[in-house]
């Protein structure tokens, strides 16, 4: 998808010679409720340098982006875009000026073709009336063309892979003259490879005098990336100074604001001879059609496998499949010597499986209910009484110990789950699996869009399950993740696992190695 | 050769449309002649346009309810005007009546909906209620039988007229080209202009709409505005045919439009849909009731075929999307 980066050429947008300040953000406040979201924020954008923006979850990176893109209006302050000062912007207003956010989620059009995606914006902009569809392929292709990228241009964007889509979108915004490249935590679904295709067309928009805000709250890619930093937390600025100002270690403790033990990740721990024993889940012969086949493996109980592979790799059709998500899967599955049929979801809990899945938002977690009944739903059989109704008491002290035993920060269990923030929401589907009694458990992702404080706890607590006896199957992009968590890592493509990693060898650079080598 | 999954829907609605076709035709080859065809035709004008109007509405993510109560305000309103003036009667006077008035009720819908945000199932069942029922409260439950003199010569004026060996006289009515006309200009302006294609776009995601600078609200009075327009002038289309104004016509086959909608091909989540399938759809529907006629079937039985057509060929087109 991303052949022939060499020589784009980026066209160089008007009035645009580096360094000089494009945007000046001055002392912008923003208020929801009674919490102060953004407070008196100050910074500049210049062309040709790339800032990056870092701060954990609700550090008000987001409000601060909208308030540059005018979807909202600032509560204080002001905005100043070439020496012209700004109150308020209104989008359209931002989007002439040249403006441009690449939202997570893209705000792409999943209806409409690539060549339509890249060129309505433009001709919305241009008040123009008639559209003639087909005389949009060329524009569209010299968009993709500018940036390097080959994609099919009358595909419905909804059928591309996320990592087509963010360069879709970033295409389109290259089309509306951006002059300002504002970039929402690009990073979160791509895999390794597709992070540096990214990475490569950010540096070389920089070199053709864009500027570029770049949200992060991953330490590796900001050092990596960023001519300057600045550091977001609970809506102040805390931090800021060239990139090379900041270590790695100095960086995660501004973004915390605690000491962080370094990030070099903890030793793995070392498995007990007495639990290599027997596996307690194996997999042969496994296929899921269109996903994986030709499946062996297995994960002994205090065990960690991780599954690395690049996107589209056959991971989540494999792990959806043990999980009875698919009844099309084909195989053999054994949990501590007893033969399973996953075709079902129940019938998976039921052997002593358990999934987390990718996101939890829409797959995994009941946003506006409690707490509580979000960890017990899994559980409920168990906790009746009398007359098959449910006992509030033990109920409630159920969910008492799924918060304790997974560290959920929370004053109540009855509060919302949407009000925690994305790792406390994680802990809660934790919770809710531990509580089933599983014997095994399946994490895809588990902190994806999680900030560095609480993923460090999430791993933590995932050691500690090992190592009360639980086997592990993980799936994740993170490749310190992997490597600091993994016993073992089995690196999947195209539907097969093509590598084993063990023991030493289970470390970032192998890893990025090898998932190199397969692209 | 392509895979079937790839098909359009189109191509496969229109493939089971004329398998119908010949399969009535066989049985009851009264089916396949021109006075029948003429009168599919006909039969399809009112509940056609009524459905471009529901196409557009889909496509742009909502949903209407009130279209069938403003086509109905708007054609009693109308005839009682044309009525209380006396003389002869302006059609063309009639019809601007008619789609001024559907237009008007539909931006009340549109300030509801485009103004104050509120979610157009909701807005658009309050408003058919508030129609219909002022309708019925202050201006009339009495159907007028005597239209005005051109009306009724309008209804019966007639394209392609043959006389049948029989001595009877046959022909296309005129009506019809009010349907080709309406399905003309919401064709284009789907597929040709920015507007249309923003009503897409703001379908497939309302918010990436707003940010790339589309104006909701603007869209949305410009849909609403239009869909009333359709309504009121398949309103008075509606009378003309009938040569009287019923209160309580077309009021309740909102569900019948919009299936035949939904069957072309509009999603009802917004984003998808197109001029030639909801047309085929409200084809389909129309052969349907008509051929069940000539098939003998008892009216009660019609109404279970019909449904039948209709969840059937939508779980179809819904697994189809989701392989």
């Amino acid at each position: 998808m991303a052949a022939g980066l060499e020589s784009p050429s980026i066209p160089v947008p008007e009035g645009a010679s580096p360094g000089t300040p494009f945007a000046a953000l001055h002392g912008l406040s923003k208020r929801f409720g009674g919490v102060q979201a953004l407070d008196d924020v100050s910074l500049q954008l210049r062309a040709g340098e790339i800032r990056c923006l870092a701060g954990e979850n609700g550090c008000g990176k987001s409000t601060l982006i909208k308030l540059l893109s005018g979807v909202l209006r600032p509560d204080a302050g002001r905005i100043e875009i070439d020496g012209d000062s700004h109150e308020r912007l209104r989008p359209i207003q931002a989007i002439r000026l040249g403006i441009q956010v690449i939202y997570q989620d893209f705000a792409l059009f999943p209806n409409l073709s690539v060549a339509e995606n890249l060129t309505l914006p433009g001709l919305v902009e241009q008040r123009r009336f008639w559209v003639n569809r087909r005389s949009l392929r060329p524009a569209a292709a010299e968009a993709l063309a500018n940036l390097g990228v080959e994609l099919p241009l009358d595909t419905t964007v909804g059928g591309l892979p996320v990592a087509g889509q963010q360069l879709v979108a970033i295409a389109r915004a290259l089309r509306q003259r951006a002059r300002l490249l504002v970039l929402d935590e690009p990073t979160t679904a791509l895999t390794h490879k597709e992070v540096e295709v990214l990475l490569g067309v950010l540096r070389r928009l920089r070199e053709a005098g864009v500027a570029i805000l770049f949200v992060s709250h991953k330490t590796r890619e900001v050092l990596d990336l960023a001519d300057s930093v600045s550091v977001l937390r609970n809506g102040r600025l805390v931090a800021g100074g060239a990139g090379s100002d900041f270590t790695p270690g100095s960086l995660a403790e501004a973004l915390t604001g605690r000491s962080v033990g370094g990030l070099s990740p903890s030793p793995r721990a070392d498995l007990q001879e007495s639990d290599r024993a027997g596996p307690r889940i194996e997999v042969s012969d496994f296929s899921v059609p269109g996903g994986c086949s030709g499946i062996h493996l297995q994960v002994r109980a205090g065990e960690i496998v991780g599954l690395a592979g690049l996107l589209g790799a056959g991971r989540t059709a494999l792990v959806q499949g043990l999980f009875g998500l698919n009844p099309q899967a084909r195989g053999r599955v054994r949990v501590d010597g007893r033969e399973v049929t996953p075709d079902s979801p129940e019938a998976a809990i039921g052997a002593g499986l358990a999934y987390v899945p990718e996101d939890r938002l829409s797959e995994g977690l009941f946003l506006n209910q409690s707490i509580e009944r979000n960890i017990v739903v899994s559980t409920l059989r168990s906790l009746r009484g009398r007359w098959r109704m449910l006992k509030p008491a033990g109920v409630r002290s159920a969910a008492e110990a799924g918060v304790r035993q997974t560290g959920v920060r929370t004053q109540t269990v009855t509060q919302p789950v949407s009000t925690l923030s994305g790792g406390n929401q994680q802990k809660v589907l934790l919770a809710r699996w531990l509580a089933t009694g599983a014997r095994v458990l399946i994490l895809n992702r588990p902190t994806a869009g999680v900030d560095i404080g609480a993923r460090e706890e999430i791993h933590a607590r995932l050691r500690a399950f090992a190592a009360d006896g639980l086997a592990i199957l993980l799936i994740s992009d993170e490749l310190p993740e992997l490597a600091s968590l993994s016993h073992r890592v089995l690196v999947m493509h195209r539907g097969r696992v093509a590598v084993e990693l063990e023991g030493n060898a289970v470390e970032e650079g192998n890893l990025a190695l090898e998932l190199d080598g397969l692209a | 050769m392509k895979p079937p999954g790839s098909w359009r829907h189109e191509t496969v609605l229109a493939a089971v449309v004329v398998a119908l076709m010949v399969g009535i035709g066989l049985v009851n080859p009264a089916f396949w002649t021109l006075a029948n065809f003429f009168d599919l035709l006909k039969a399809s004008v009112v509940t056609g346009i009524l459905a471009l109007g529901v196409l557009i509405v889909l496509i742009s993510g909502g949903i209407d309810i009130s279209f069938t109560a403003i086509a109905a305000f708007a054609m009693y309103v109308t005839c009682w005007i044309s009525v209380s003036l006396g003389g002869e009667g302006s059609v063309l006077l009639g019809l601007l009546l008619a789609v001024g008035m559907g237009t008007g009720l539909g931006l009340i819908n549109a300030c509801f909906i485009g103004g104050l945000r509120l979610p157009t199932l909701i807005v658009t069942l309050g408003t058919a209620g508030v129609f219909h029922g002022f309708l019925l409260a202050f201006i009339g439950t009495e159907i007028i039988n005597t239209l005005p003199p051109a009306y009724v010569r309008f209804s019966r004026w007639q394209g392609f007229r043959q006389t049948l060996s029989g001595g009877e006289t046959i022909g296309l009515s005129v009506t019809v080209l009010a349907l080709v006309a309406a399905a003309v200009i919401v064709g284009v302006l789907l597929r040709r202009t920015v507007l249309g294609r923003s009503i897409y776009a703001l379908g497939g995601n309302p918010e990436a709409a707003h940010r790339i600078g589309i104006r909701v609200a603007r869209v949305q009075f410009l849909i609403y505005g239009l869909v009333g327009g359709l309504a009121g002038l398949a309103g008075l289309i509606h009378a003309v045919m009938m040569r009287n104004a019923n209160p309580s016509d077309l009021v309740g086959t909102e569900l019948n439009v919009l299936a035949a909608a939904v069957l072309g091909g509009a999603s009802i989540f917004g984003g998808r849909g197109s001029v030639a399938g909801t047309l085929l759809g409200v084809w389909l529907i129309v052969v349907l009731n008509n051929s069940l006629i000539l098939l003998g079937v008892p009216s009660y039985w019609q109404r279970v075929w019909v449904g039948a057509t209709i969840v059937v060929s939508t779980a179809i087109s819904a697994r189809r999307r989701s392989s």
